[in-house]
């Protein structure tokens, strides 16, 4: 069986997988990153999404043999120090979560989605996220959540530059 | 959002200020209180079933049948055996002897068809789907390897995918008694008389697509045993009556059997069920003796969750030449499936009296056939019965308008209830006990703009723009609160409608709840802690909630239907009244004071009068501590109550949509969403808007893009999220909404229900909207979901008619 080296959320494993194994089984079963949850098997609902190497990817669509030497952070490695990530506050904030399901996927895509767009307007926030499904808010509030946390981010930013 | 402006009226918008006051009074109930429940949340530190890990764990792959109807000749499942890391594989056969039949809670006639529902099939197929096998293996890869080795063979029989044609003479037969399951009438009023002398009368029938509920959470149970004692966590909105089934299906005593709901991603009605796969991973883990876990594929749980709506809607009215609503009649078919599940054949009941909706009317008649197909059988999604009702007589009564050539908005003012007339019982009889038509709708109307935007439609109309603007109008009501028990069981449900709570304060004077509804997203935790939190002046921060487990929340009815608040919060409230009078006798003794002369304000008990008062804290402690208490009284701070309401409750709103229409194209876009809705007091406005929003996403959905297919054969073609079009952020507007507030005036907190209101309201009002748009070139009616295509057909089709009417051809 291959054997692969994958960083998650800081720490290094070197593991022995199989090559059909997927990603977030990987982490799912087998490093027991549970925050990641998995929502379909067409990587339509964007539940899965992580960041590789800084970029927002479907976790059910790549294979853990294709993350061998990659960083990955995950929903449960935001927080530094116990101190949430000015999206997961923003999501808390704007009420932009009921069951909380895909919620993991949304905050990683929205970040990845500042990468690009550190300011985003509503549409540009509707459309970036269109790879990922919410059945419960409607999505008002996520968008409003993605907005607010942009504007932190950037506060954060620049409160970091000047200081 | 230009016409908003113009009309000098914002909608509200939740400030900061109603998180740190809400009313200004130092309540909690009302407070836009951010959730407890996010905090595990958006950290990933969540407990959804599927995340359970055992030692020794094995998992549970089901093969599922290929063929919407067909006989059983042969399963081999010895190869299958020989697979690694495969403990076990089972067919029908292996359970047949102690399977039974999966449970129907409602059966809705004396004569009803309730066909035998074995969890896993054993001779015959019925939708596509249907458990035929399963192997248990040491991992889900190799379970699902294995599957491929297990041979069927099947003796094809004819799929039977049409209602109408079901219920044919010579018919393929689903079950043997016949392809009707039963048919229920229900009648008020002279309707021949009705209908006899009215000046008008339309006649329309309406067609509710399957839907597929789309949880985000797929389905998972992990069923254990000690040898002795089960448990199973599941995925479910109903871990108590889940529980009472179970061990009725299986014979596993009741003490014998614990059931778990964990952290939960949604339901919208799909996970109130018993499902096959629960049922089989507890006999499956009895045979074994082994812990198993079963996880569903996304296009597994469109096949086998039960899908929701599928009903033929024929609806007539009648009404006078100045407007007013004589009758109304209703002849309904109601898609089953292949099978009667938990509430399958209640679903269309519980629509069966809101057709009149906010209208008086002097009669009313309603038959609904339940008729059996070869598809996976339907029951509760998201408003259950009622979202049905609702858009067949707010889509007749917009077509009344238009055939009266009236505003539709004056013509609904004409019928409905007028505010001074409640409480008022209605032509279905029951007694909606508050509500404001009135004020709701002008609060819409002002927000929506309304006039401008007629004017815009009459110059868009006049200029023959290829863009055509449309208004739909949605004043709806629904019921609530499920249910009064008595009501439930004069419907012939199997059980009652009550909510259960336990209240304890611990002796640091911090205060758990117990409480036997199961959330799945609605916020139960933040606003149980907001309503305890008044009731006994503690601090927010300092109520906990616990639900979902029947070990720790022995009783429980559990969460659908817009009941929670209803009837489960109600019961909070008296739990904590019977906490707080065992907490007056302590502080009377204590301060040496007659109980009547003790007085409670915010967690504080004071003699009328001194400066001599106690903590709820205080009491809290010196209960523990037990030394010195009143002569008998049991040295505890805790108690519980069961409440059952004597009636549902009413919300109401009005839901304004705009669309633009693309005649050219047939693409449809909503340009501004206005919903005003009157749930009643609120407790925690921050929670009820996202409910407000969800449920008109969810309509708006139906209306727009979702819709279960089959092919003639039954096989289902929207297995996936890539063929099943659930809208995501793009597809979606922005929603203005509102609220206006007309407490209940039965139960203490006047509260509603919410859950369910968006869903209900935004499906007639936007195809109203499409329908409005497109009413010059003739049409009226699209079906839903009211694609571009759909859209266009029915454009094509009505000018080729006007041609022809013309003689143009």
């Amino acid at each position: 069986m291959p054997r692969i080296s994958v960083t998650v959320d800081g720490i290094r494993y070197d593991e022995e997988v199989e090559p059909r194994l997927l990603l977030v089984h990987l982490l799912r079963d087998r490093l027991g990153k549970t925050g990641t949850p998995i929502g379909c098997d067409t990587s339509n609902c964007g539940a899965c999404t992580v960041l590789l190497d800084g970029r927002s990817a479907k976790s059910c669509s790549v294979l853990a043999v294709q993350a061998d030497g990659c960083d990955i952070v995950t929903i449960e490695g935001l927080s530094t120090g116990g101190t949430w990530h000015p999206m997961q506050r923003a999501f808390h904030e704007e009420h932009a979560l009921q069951c909380g399901y895909c919620t993991p996927g949304m905050i990683m895509a929205a970040i990845d989605l500042l990468h690009d767009d550190p300011d985003p307007s509503e549409e540009s926030v509707r459309e970036g996220l269109e790879g990922n499904l919410c059945r419960c808010t409607g999505y008002c509030t996520i968008v409003r959540a993605v907005r607010r946390g942009a504007r932190e981010m950037s506060q954060k930013q620049e409160g970091a530059a000047t200081s | 959002m230009t016409e908003q402006l113009d009309a000098g009226v914002a909608a509200r918008q939740i400030k900061e200020s109603d998180v740190l006051s809400g009313a200004g009074d130092g309540r909690e109930v009302g407070r836009a209180r951010r959730r407890k429940e996010d905090a595990r949340l958006v950290t990933g530190r969540t407990q959804w079933t599927d995340n359970i890990q055992l030692p020794g764990l094995l998992h549970v792959a089901f093969l599922r049948s290929p063929m919407a109807h067909a006989r059983i000749t042969r399963v081999d499942t010895s190869v299958a055996r020989t697979q690694p890391g495969v403990v076990a594989v089972f067919s029908g056969q292996d359970f047949a002897a102690e399977q039974g039949s999966l449970p129907c809670a409602w059966p809705v006639t004396e004569d009803i068809v309730l066909p035998d529902h074995p969890p896993m099939a054993v001779t015959e197929v019925r939708y596509v789907g249907e458990a035929v096998a399963c192997v248990v293996a040491t991992d889900r890869y190799k379970a699902a390897d294995a599957l491929d080795a297990i041979e069927v063979d099947y003796e094809p029989l004819d799929a039977v995918t049409d209602m109408t044609a079901a219920l044919e003479e010579g018919s393929p037969k689903v079950h043997e008694a016949g392809n009707k399951a039963f048919t229920w009438k229900f009648a008020q009023g002279d309707i021949d008389a009705a209908f006899r002398d009215a000046a008008v009368r339309i006649d329309r029938t309406y067609v509710q697509q399957r839907l597929i509920p789309s949880a985000m959470e797929p389905r998972a149970v992990v069923a254990q045993t000690d040898g002795d004692s089960f448990t199973l966590h599941s995925s479910t909105q109903i871990p108590h009556i889940l529980r009472v089934m179970l061990a009725l299906t299986t014979g596993i005593p009741e003490h014998k059997l614990r059931v778990v709901a964990p952290d939960v991603g949604g339901g919208f009605g799909s996970k109130l069920q018993v499902t096959a796969e629960e049922v089989l991973c507890l006999l499956i883990t009895r045979r074994l003796g082994k812990p198993v876990k079963w996880t569903e594929s996304r296009s597994e749980g469109n096949l086998t969750v039960h899908h929701g709506r599928d009903q033929l809607q024929r609806i007539s009215v009648a009404a006078d030449a100045d407007g007013r609503i004589r009758g109304v009649k209703v002849d309904l078919l109601a898609g089953m499936g292949a099978y009667l599940m938990l509430v399958t054949p209640g679903v269309p009941l519980l629509g069966a009296f809101m057709y009149s909706g906010i209208y008086k009317m002097d009669a009313y008649d309603f038959t609904c056939t339940g008729v059996f197909t070869t598809k996976m059988p339907t029951d509760a999604y998201r408003g259950a019965g009622r979202p049905e009702a609702t858009f067949a007589i707010e889509r007749i009564v917009d077509e009344l308008a238009a055939e009266l050539g009236m505003d539709p908005i004056e013509l609904r003012r004409r019928n409905w209830i007028q505010h001074a007339e409640f409480p008022y019982t209605t032509v279905c009889g029951l007694t909606y006990d508050s509500g404001n038509y009135e004020a709701a709708t002008d609060r819409a109307l002002a927000l929506f703009g309304y006039d401008k935007l007629r004017a815009e439609q009459a110059d868009r109309r006049e200029r023959d723009d290829p863009v055509q603007l449309g208004i739909g109008v949605s004043t709806y009501t629904e019921m609530c609160g499920l249910a009064p028990s008595r009501v439930l069981g004069s419907l012939s449900y199997g059980a009652g409608g009550w909510e259960h709570a336990g209240v304890r304060v611990l002796p640091t004077g911090k205060v758990e709840v117990v409480t036997g509804t199961s959330p799945h997203g609605q916020g139960h935790e933040t606003a149980w802690s907001q309503i305890v939190a008044d009731a006994l002046g503690v601090p927010f921060e300092d109520v906990a909630v616990i639900h979902g487990d029947t070990s720790s929340s022995h009783k429980g009815m559990d969460t659908y239907g817009s009941r929670s608040l209803v009837v489960g919060g109600v019961a909070v409230v008296q739990a904590c009244e019977k906490v707080k009078e065992k907490a007056r006798q302590v502080a009377a003794h204590l301060m040496e004071a007659s109980p009547d002369d003790i007085e409670f304000t915010r967690g504080e008990f004071r003699v009328r009068g001194t400066g001599t008062s106690r903590t709820i804290q205080e009491i809290a402690l010196a209960t523990f501590a037990a030394h010195d208490l009143p002569d008998g009284f049991e040295p505890r701070l805790d108690a519980e109550a069961t409440f059952d309401p004597d009636n549902f409750s009413f919300p109401h709103g009005t839901h304004l949509c705009a669309v633009e229409v693309d005649t050219e194209t047939g693409a449809t876009k909503i340009r501004s969403y206005v919903a005003v809705d009157d749930v009643g007091s609120v407790v925690n406005p921050l929670i009820v808007e996202g409910q407000v929003h969800g449920g008109i996403a969810q309509g708006i959905a139906q209306a727009l893009f979702e819709e279960a297919v089959h092919d003639a054969d039954g096989n289902l073609l929207t297995t996936t999220m890539a063929d099943y079009l659930l809208p995501s952020a793009a597809d979606l507007p922005d929603y203005t909404t509102d609220r206006t507030e007309t407490p209940a005036t039965t139960n203490p907190l006047g509260v509603k229900g919410v859950g369910e209101a968006g869903t209900i309201a935004s499906t007639p009002a936007v195809v109203n909207a499409i329908v409005d748009a497109l009413r010059p070139h003739g049409v009226h009616d699209v079906p839903m979901p009211c694609t571009p295509e759909r859209v266009w057909r029915v454009l094509d089709q009505a000018r080729t008619t006007a041609q022809s009417t013309d003689g143009g051809l």
